[in-house]
Order: C-alpha cells, then structure tokens, then sequence
C-alpha cells in the first residue's frame, strides 16, 4: 500500500480512525476487484508452466503456455480468419435468434390459438439436443451457411422466448387497468406498456442467447465441415486435434473462450445502458 | 374551468342502479347499492376491508361488471371523462414525470406539444413543475402519488375515482395532500368519489359520506357533511369537525354491528 493520504467519499479528506478503517477497506476492495482474478490466472498458467516442465510431459500431450502462445501469435492469420468466420454465424445466429424469439414471443402474447398451437414444438426444439439435429439439417440444408445458423438459432432463440413471454405477462395490474380506463388499443398496450415492462426480462434472455449462439456456431461447425464456407475455429480446433498439434487446439480455445467472453461484455454494457435510469437492476445501493 | 354548483341543485352524472356484484364462489361482494352521483360532488365510500368499496369503485369505472343493476352515466363517456387514482401511484417506472403524465392524452392520439401547456400546469397544481424530467424512482411516495393526481386531473375529467390512495403514506403526508386534493377539486370543478377506511379523512374531504358494511358489501346510510368549502387546517382542529367525525363514527360503528 502506498502513503498517499486516504480520502472519503467526494474527495474529502478523513478525520477520524474509523472513517480511514472504512476508507483503506474500500480501496482493498476496489483493486482486489481487478487484481484477484488476475492473480489467479497468472498462478494456474504458471503450474501448468511448472507441471509440463516437472513431469517432463511431451508438447503433443500437453504443451506448455509458451508453446499456446507461439501458436496464438505465429498462427494468428489463421486463426483469425477462422474466428471471423465463427463471430460472423454467431452474431447472425443472434441477431435471428432475437428477431425470432422475441417475435414469437409478441405473437404468443397477441393470439392465444397460436400460442396454444406451437408453444409446445418450440420446448420440443429447445429440449433436443442441437448435436443430434444438426447431422439431420446438414442433410436437407444444401447452403452450409443457412444449415449453421439454423443450428445456432435452435439453441438461442428459446431463452428469449421465454423470457420475452414471462415480461410480457407480468405488467402491472394497476397499470393494465389504467389503460383500459383510458381506452387504449391493443397496439397501444402493446407498445406502450408491455413491451417496456418486457426490457429487462428481454436482455436477460439475451445474455443468455448471446452465450448460446456461440455455442451453437460452434456445434454447427463441428457436424458441418469444411465444404463451401471455408473454416472457422471449431473447424481449426478439430482439425488441429487431428495432427497432434496441441498447441493450437489450445490457442483456438483461448480465441473462443474470448468470444464468449466479449459477446457477454457487449450485452450487459447494452442492457445497462438501456436501464440505468429506471430499473432496479441497474441501481447502485449503499453498502 | 367547471364550478362546483351549491349542494343542492347539482345534476346528476352517473347514477348506480341496485348493483349486485357475485364473485365465483358465491362471494358476494356487494348487495343491491343504489348510489347517485352529482356533478360536484365529493364523496367518501367509508367502511372496514371487505365492504366493497373497492369493488364499487372498479364498477364504475368499468373495469368489471354487475352481475345484476346497471350504471348508468348521464351521457355517453368518453375517453378522458374518468381519471383514477390507485392506492399504489402506479407509475411506468421507465418514463420520466411528464410522460407519465403525458399518457392520458397520448392514448387518445394527441401529440406532446399540443398539450404540454395542460401537463405542466397538473404538474403546477401538484407542486411538482420541477421534477418534469425526473424517474419515479427519484421521488419519494408522496411525491409519486402526486404524479398519479397530475395524471389523473391533466384531462380535466368530469369524475375521479380515488381508491385508498394515501393509505400508504404518513399523516404528515397525507394531511397535506388532502388539503391539495380539495383545492385541485375545486380548481378543476370535477366529482370525486374516494374509498377510504379513515373517518377523518373522509370527513376532512367530502360532503358525502357513503357509509357502508361488509359480508355481503352494501350501503349502511349516507352522512351529510355540510361544512362549507374552501376547508383548511382551520377546520381540521375546529368542533364542528370534530362533530362531524363522531357522527361519521357513529355510523360506521352501526355498519360493523350490522354485518
């Protein structure tokens, strides 16, 4: 810890013991924040480091972190042509899995035949597993790119579904009513009231049709091959797999595990975006 | 601008017909209520939980049916002849004050610019013109249910129906919007029927208290307040209230025997 004098909340500089106890507590806690999982990361690549050099493990077993990030930097044009390839059917996937499942969650709201009619295929959809269709669809699907995001929609359109579905049914009784009052139309319910109160419900399904959607790139991937669309990470990884070459497997899983990452920080930089001034998720609360 | 006309040759507006209301299950919420309501009027619906003041109130505003009688309004309503106000302030959480307030005229189709000058003087009237752009959850209860009055008076209705609306706030609260409820009343010359279970309330605010009892639901007997208006705190701490309240008391005790 540094000297530099401690401060309170609004830069005020702290009178007494237990204002300077509370302000250190909350400097520790604002780097741990960051620092913590640094640390541990830091500390996991270094034993698999010490490991694979102790035990003397051969790099096609296992490679050590040097060898993954020789393959991360000397094989990046590579790579990054694949995940190109990968971000391109994820975002695709998502952005109809929103259309889709958002839509179908309007149009269930709006008619309760077609709700009736088709909710069940869609849990059916949702419930089978997307490894054991996609074989199926690459059979009747001739464009290779429609067939993967066809998988990658299956998985991720459920989620918003279903929590569009619950928003849209839980507007507030009083607020209906006052509507009703008021002769609103229909539409006007709709877009007024229920697909506001729906948002947070909405984004939520969204992270996690965002996670999902790569998930099922990566599916679709791996059934589909190579033919026709060129090669995106999954397809790098299983081919890697296949020349022993470890280290890339590695380094493609890393590229991965990034996109994930990054598409899960997109989504709730916009869902908090999108409620910071109104809904309770979005607040800050004292202690 | 209406006038309230003095109490005794006011027309009527909306006349309640020997209601029945019979939930499923044979739960009878409210037996044969026959209840006229005058342009002008301020009336309390007074009785304990369970005596269908409530139920009355969402009867006459249409937001269920009787299962036998009829309410029967002097004219045809149209959209913006009813503003209501909820024991919650029932506000949308993502718009901002005068949006909020906005809504009544937005549902009927009229643009913000075309009635911005009406929303800023109901958010005037409630003392809130300063707030126009906050969120309601920026404001603290009795605030919030001040938007809720703005919203339901911004149309000038020729009815406002009020049910309970400040159960939930503290005395020091709610004295204060009682007094503004009285002189927004009398500003906008509109009836009020307000459900309430505070005898001191009800006296404080109408001129017409519908005593009522519960199991089934139904209309003990009718106190006439005749204290003139404007009412103040004056009149809060003056016998004549206070004599008022043991009658209005008096009432309600012969609606609990009875039920």
């Amino acid at each position: 810890m540094t000297d530099a004098p401690l401060t309170g909340p609004m830069g005020k500089p702290v009178v007494d013991a237990e204002e300077a106890r509370r302000a250190r507590k909350r400097k520790i806690e604002a780097t741990a924040r960051y620092l913590l999982p640094v640390a541990v990361m830091i500390l996991m690549i270094w034993l698999w480091d010490r490991i694979v050099v102790w035990n003397e493990i051969p790099h096609f077993i296992l490679p050590g972190p040097d060898r993954v990030w020789g393959s991360l930097t000397g094989d990046w044009p590579i790579l990054w042509d694949a995940a190109l390839l990968t971000g391109r059917i994820t975002l695709m996937a998502l952005v109809i899995a929103v259309v889709g499942g958002a839509g179908l969650a309007i149009l269930f709201n709006q008619s309760k035949m077609v709700e009736l009619s088709l909710y069940p295929y869609a849990v059916i959809l949702q419930v089978t597993p997307v490894v054991a269709i996609a074989p199926l669809i690459f059979i009747y699907v001739e464009s290779k790119t429609v067939g993967m995001l066809l998988c990658a929609w299956i998985v991720a359109f459920f989620p918003v579904l279903s929590s569009t579905t619950l928003g849209l049914n839980s507007v507030d009784h009083n607020l209906r009513d006052l509507f009703r009052i008021y002769g609103a139309s229909r539409w006007q319910k709709l877009w007024m009231l229920q697909l506001p109160s729906a948002l947070p419900y909405f984004l939520g399904g969204l992270k996690i049709a965002g996670g999902l959607s790569l998930i099922g790139a990566v599916v679709a991937e791996l059934v589909a091959g190579t033919g026709g669309v060129g090669t995106g990470l999954a397809f790098r990884i299983q081919e890697a797999g296949y020349r022993l070459n470890i280290a890339r497997m590695f380094a493609a899983l890393a590229i991965v595990a990034a996109m994930g990452v990054f598409i899960f920080a997109a989504l709730s930089l916009l869902s908090h975006m999108l409620l910071r001034k109104w809904h309770e998720s979005a607040l800050k609360r004292e202690g | 601008m209406r006038k309230v006309a003095p109490f005794d040759d006011r027309a009527e507006v909306l006349r309640v017909n020997a209601v029945d209301k019979v939930f499923p299950g044979d739960v009878q919420a409210l037996k044969d209520m026959s209840l006229s309501v005058r342009a002008g009027d301020f009336i309390s619906l007074l009785g304990p939980s369970g005596c269908g003041k409530s139920t009355a109130l969402r009867l006459i505003a249409g937001l269920s049916e009787p299962t036998s009688g009829r309410i029967e309004w002097d004219e045809p309503r149209k959209d913006g002849d009813l503003g209501v106000v909820f024991q919650e302030p029932t506000l949308m959480p993502w718009a901002t004050v005068s949006q909020n307030v906005y809504l009544p005229f937005r549902l009927e189709g009229k643009s913000y610019t075309s009635v911005r000058d009406d929303i800023l003087d109901a958010l005037k009237l409630v003392g809130l013109d300063k707030f126009q752009n906050s969120y309601p959850r920026e404001l603290s209860g009795g605030m919030k249910m001040r938007v809720s009055i703005a919203r339901a008076m911004v149309t000038q209705p020729k009815l406002i129906l009020m049910d309970e609306p400040f159960a939930a706030l503290d005395e020091i609260t709610r004295f204060k919007l009682n007094n503004d409820l009285l002189e927004m009343q009398a500003r906008i010359g509109c009836t009020v029927i307000f459900v309430t279970h505070s005898v001191f309330e009800s006296v404080f605010l109408s001129d017409r208290i519908v005593v009522m009892a519960a199991r089934p639901g139904r209309v003990i007997e009718e106190v006439r307040v005749d204290a003139p208006y404007p009412r103040d705190e004056e009149f809060r701490t003056s016998a004549e209230y206070a004599a008022h309240c043991r009658a209005a008391s008096k009432a309600l005790e012969h609606a609990m025997e009875a039920a």
